[in-house]
């Protein structure tokens, strides 16, 4: 088996184009220029579409285009510009098209800073636009996981004519691990809805609009009734020794890194810890929070933002007690040694 | 009696509106309008190119949001102002298609000024109408971009005043103002002449997508009787005497030279090729036994940007990697990496890594002494300090660590090779860590080093550390 060592934002790139991915339309932003930069390059090199568009607004609409065509379609941007791209993605929703963004997230609120955050949470899990929709998120925490979530993500994205979300952080597109790039290359099946400007399309219409409120009501509940499918089929984590834990952390992307280095240190000084780390934020494992804390388990949410994961948790757990929250904000990451020493004050409770 | 046909409606429209309801007839829009004139004039224009199966009508926000009752072709409606992104999409995916992004005043002037501009400077191939009526027309009667000054709306109930609200935009001229469109024109549907001259026009534009001409533009001026609060007759009227003094018809622009080279097509790879691309170079990975001490090492190479700060954790990376053991490179990254320092975090590992976050480093190679003097204090007790006392000419502070100094620039020097100091400190870490063998760096360099003509050199280089480290340590 060969490995190439590679940057998590590039990584996604080759995962794209292995997942059938025909066109990029990105804009430059730290820290996921080096996505588009990737794109810009392989894409080209391979007879594929990569364009630069002049605003993410354009990209988005870009995106919206080219799956209304036919084709599988990605972008990459940080927090600033997955806000501005914020109507396009409720566009994408209310008109069904499949497409692939990824958000490698960043400190906010404004202009904030270039160092990871998970404070786009709530924007992309919830949205990111006007009305009752939602985005499949997959989150990522390793090099080898953005090249095979992007991949994947654009099965998915087709399957449930969804757009997916890799919601991901500075420190997972950053930094460099072995990647195993292996085939085969996927293609999407053709698409009897899309416009391709041929007869047999003709007579296909791609929109959001539906002027009667009964015929808004039917669309809206059958986008609802896609999300529950989405729910019942999807939900993805790793259980990491959370069977005999007293205290487990739940955490997704780099902070999974972290907590999981924290768990090796607390079973060293006999804590029994484990940790649930999410690959799915969107649809979130409601049942197996429940279940852990039905087990009287103690959870921890470690999140880079101000809580906008451990709401979910909370949520899912009923129990507010049975939860505690580790959160840092700015760009700062927590180390080991305050995850250790949090939850071994948990523990002692 | 032979029955002679006077008029028959577009093929390209639908016979009945069943989008707006069944059996409908009629269009949505207003007594008088200017937009059914148009979109008959464009239907028209389809059937007579017989382009129906290949067209893809956008249809904008605004009164023509409803486009698709009518056209019985390939429909997309678009967010406010976005059309020509969304067309520039469908294009590139659809090359045979014709495009037709069909907007108004707001839409295009007002909200959607940047997808205009630059869908036109890109010089898409698609085809641009403009409905140009003075007003946004679906909301009400608001003012819109191109709303003569001293005109009442109900966001200018005084009057449009350009100290407070600019002055009207001439869309053909501004789209005139950029190399890449192939034609530009302005027409209005105000009277037969002027209708005439919009029929053709509208094929002309049409014409030159379906062979490959590039970005058209056609403005036409269209009454809305219903805001401007005028009858019919008197707004077409107002059209010829007030509108076209501010927006004059006529040609702006037709020109066989695009100005712009074809885009360079590389060839589609398929599946084998694409693999084989993103796969890249097959090194095999070897299991050199080789042993991480202490099971796990976290490194810290730092010095200054411009030292090949990251590039020295790339290879020590890749020699990790090469010998199957688990490694994670994180650097330092943004704009500090734009001269100033530069700092990157290794972790060799024979354990899958967990955080790759480096807090507390076992090893920290300086090559600066800004970086010794922010990474000594951060340093694991016992842990391994080398510099490049080439630059660095302190003593470490701490007694609890190991130190040895390695002259790598002067070596780098001493084999031209300025920018090769990294390599002399990987080489080291190497030698004196003992964590592979230099076989495994030789092995390596090759696969980071991107000035290739340089190999043979920095492997020298490799040999001449072995050398200084041998004798000296």
């Amino acid at each position: 088996m060969a490995y190439r060592l590679m940057k998590g934002n590039v990584a996604a790139v080759h995962g794209a184009l292995l997942g059938g991915c025909t066109h990029f339309f990105g804009y430059p932003i730290t820290p996921a220029s080096e996505i588009a930069e990737a794109a810009a390059n392989v894409f080209t090199a391979s007879g594929r579409t990569f364009l630069q568009a002049e605003s993410e607004v354009s990209v988005i609409n870009m995106l919206y285009g080219a799956a209304s065509a036919g084709a599988r379609v990605m972008t990459a941007s940080s927090g600033p510009g997955i806000a501005l791209m914020g109507e396009g993605l409720s566009y994408l929703a209310g008109a069904r098209l499949p497409a692939v963004v990824i958000d490698m997230q960043r400190a906010g609120p404004g202009l904030g800073n270039i160092w990871p955050e998970q404070s786009d949470y709530n924007m992309v899990v919830k949205g990111g636009g006007h009305g009752n929709y939602a985005n499949i998120t997959l989150v990522p925490a390793s090099v080898q996981e953005m090249f095979d979530f992007t991949k994947h993500a654009f099965t998915l994205a087709d399957r449930y004519r969804m757009t997916v979300f890799i919601l991901s952080d500075a420190y997972i597109g950053q930094m460099m691990e072995p990647v195993n790039i292996s085939g085969p290359v996927l293609h999407g099946a053709c698409k009897d809805w899309a416009v391709r400007g041929d007869a047999a399309t003709r007579k296909n219409l791609i929109t959001s609009i539906h002027m009667s409120p009964s015929l808004q009501r039917k669309h809206n509940e059958e986008l609802q009734s896609v999300y529950r499918q989405v729910a019942s089929e999807l939900v993805d984590f790793e259980s990491f020794g959370t069977e005999d834990a007293q205290v487990v952390f739940v955490a997704y992307g780099i902070v999974s890194r972290i907590c999981r280095s924290a768990v090796h240190q607390l079973r060293e000084m006999g804590i029994k810890a484990g940790m649930l780390r999410l690959k799915t934020v969107y649809p979130f494992p409601d049942e197996e929070i429940a279940r852990l804390v039905d087990a009287g388990k103690h959870l921890i949410a470690v999140e880079l933002s101000n809580g906008q994961m451990a709401n979910d948790v909370s949520l899912a757990a009923g129990n507010r007690s049975s939860v505690s929250r580790h959160l840092t904000m700015g760009g700062e990451t927590p180390s080991v040694e305050q995850l250790v020493s949090f939850a071994v004050q948990r523990s002692a409770r | 009696m032979n029955e002679t046909i006077a008029y028959k409606k577009p093929t390209s429209l639908y016979e009945t509106f069943d989008r707006k309801g069944s059996g409908e007839t009629c269009t949505h829009y207003c007594p008088g309008c200017g937009h059914g004139t148009i979109q008959k004039l464009i239907a028209e224009a389809i059937d007579s190119l017989g382009i129906q199966d290949r067209t893809i009508f956008l249809s904008p926000v605004g009164c023509a949001v409803f486009a698709y009752y009518y056209y019985d072709t390939g429909n997309i409606q678009c967010s406010h102002g976005r059309a020509p992104a969304v067309a520039t999409g469908v294009k590139r995916t659809r090359k045979d298609a014709v495009v037709i992004s069909y907007q108004g005043d707001g839409d295009l002037a007002g909200i959607g000024m940047t997808e205009i501009m630059h869908a036109a400077n890109r010089g898409e191939h698609i085809t641009v109408f403009f409905v140009n009526n003075a007003i946004y027309g679906m909301t009400g009667g608001q003012m819109a971009p191109t709303t003569p000054l001293g005109l009442k709306t109900l966001t200018t109930p005084f009057g449009r005043d350009y100290g407070r609200d600019g002055r009207p935009i001439g869309m053909a001229e501004v789209m005139n103002a950029l190399v890449s469109p192939v034609y530009i024109e302005r027409c209005s549907v105000s009277n037969p002449k002027d209708l005439l001259r919009t029929r053709k026009a509208i094929t002309k534009a049409l014409e030159n997508q379906i062979e490959g001409k590039g970005f058209s533009f056609v403005e036409i001026l269209s009454p809305c009787p219903t805001n401007w609060r005028m009858t019919p007759v008197d707004a077409r009227h107002w059209i010829d005497t007030e509108m076209s003094r501010l927006f004059p018809v006529g040609l702006l622009r037709d020109t066989e030279e695009t100005g712009l080279c074809a885009p360079h097509c590389v060839p589609w790879m398929d599946d084998s090729q694409l693999l084989a691309f993103l796969e890249g170079k097959k090194d095999p990975v070897i299991e050199t036994g080789a042993r991480v001490p202490g099971g796990t090492q976290r490194i810290q190479i730092a010095g200054f940007g411009g030292q090949g700060v990251l590039s020295a954790g790339e290879l020590l990376a890749t020699c990790g990697m090469n010998s199957s053991l688990s490694v994670t490179w994180l650097p330092s990254y943004g704009p500090e990496m734009r001269g100033g320092s530069a700092h990157v975090s290794v972790i060799l590992s024979d354990e899958p890594v967990g955080s790759p976050l480096v807090e507390r480093p076992d090893v920290l190679l300086a090559m600066s002494t800004p970086a010794l003097d922010h990474f000594e204090p951060l340093m694991a007790p016992g842990g391994l300090v080398i510099t490049n006392s080439s630059i660095v000419n302190r003593p470490l502070r701490r007694s609890d660590l190991h130190h040895v100094a390695i002259p790598a620039t002067t070596m780098a020097k001493e084999e031209n090779l300025v920018s090769a100091a990294n390599v002399v400190m990987i080489a080291s870490y190497i030698l004196i860590s003992r964590i592979f063998d230099l076989d495994t760096l030789r092995r390596c360099i090759p696969m980071v080093l991107r000035k290739k003509d340089l190999l043979k050199k920095n492997i020298a280089l490799v040999d001449k550390a072995a050398t200084y480290v041998q004798e000296y340590l």
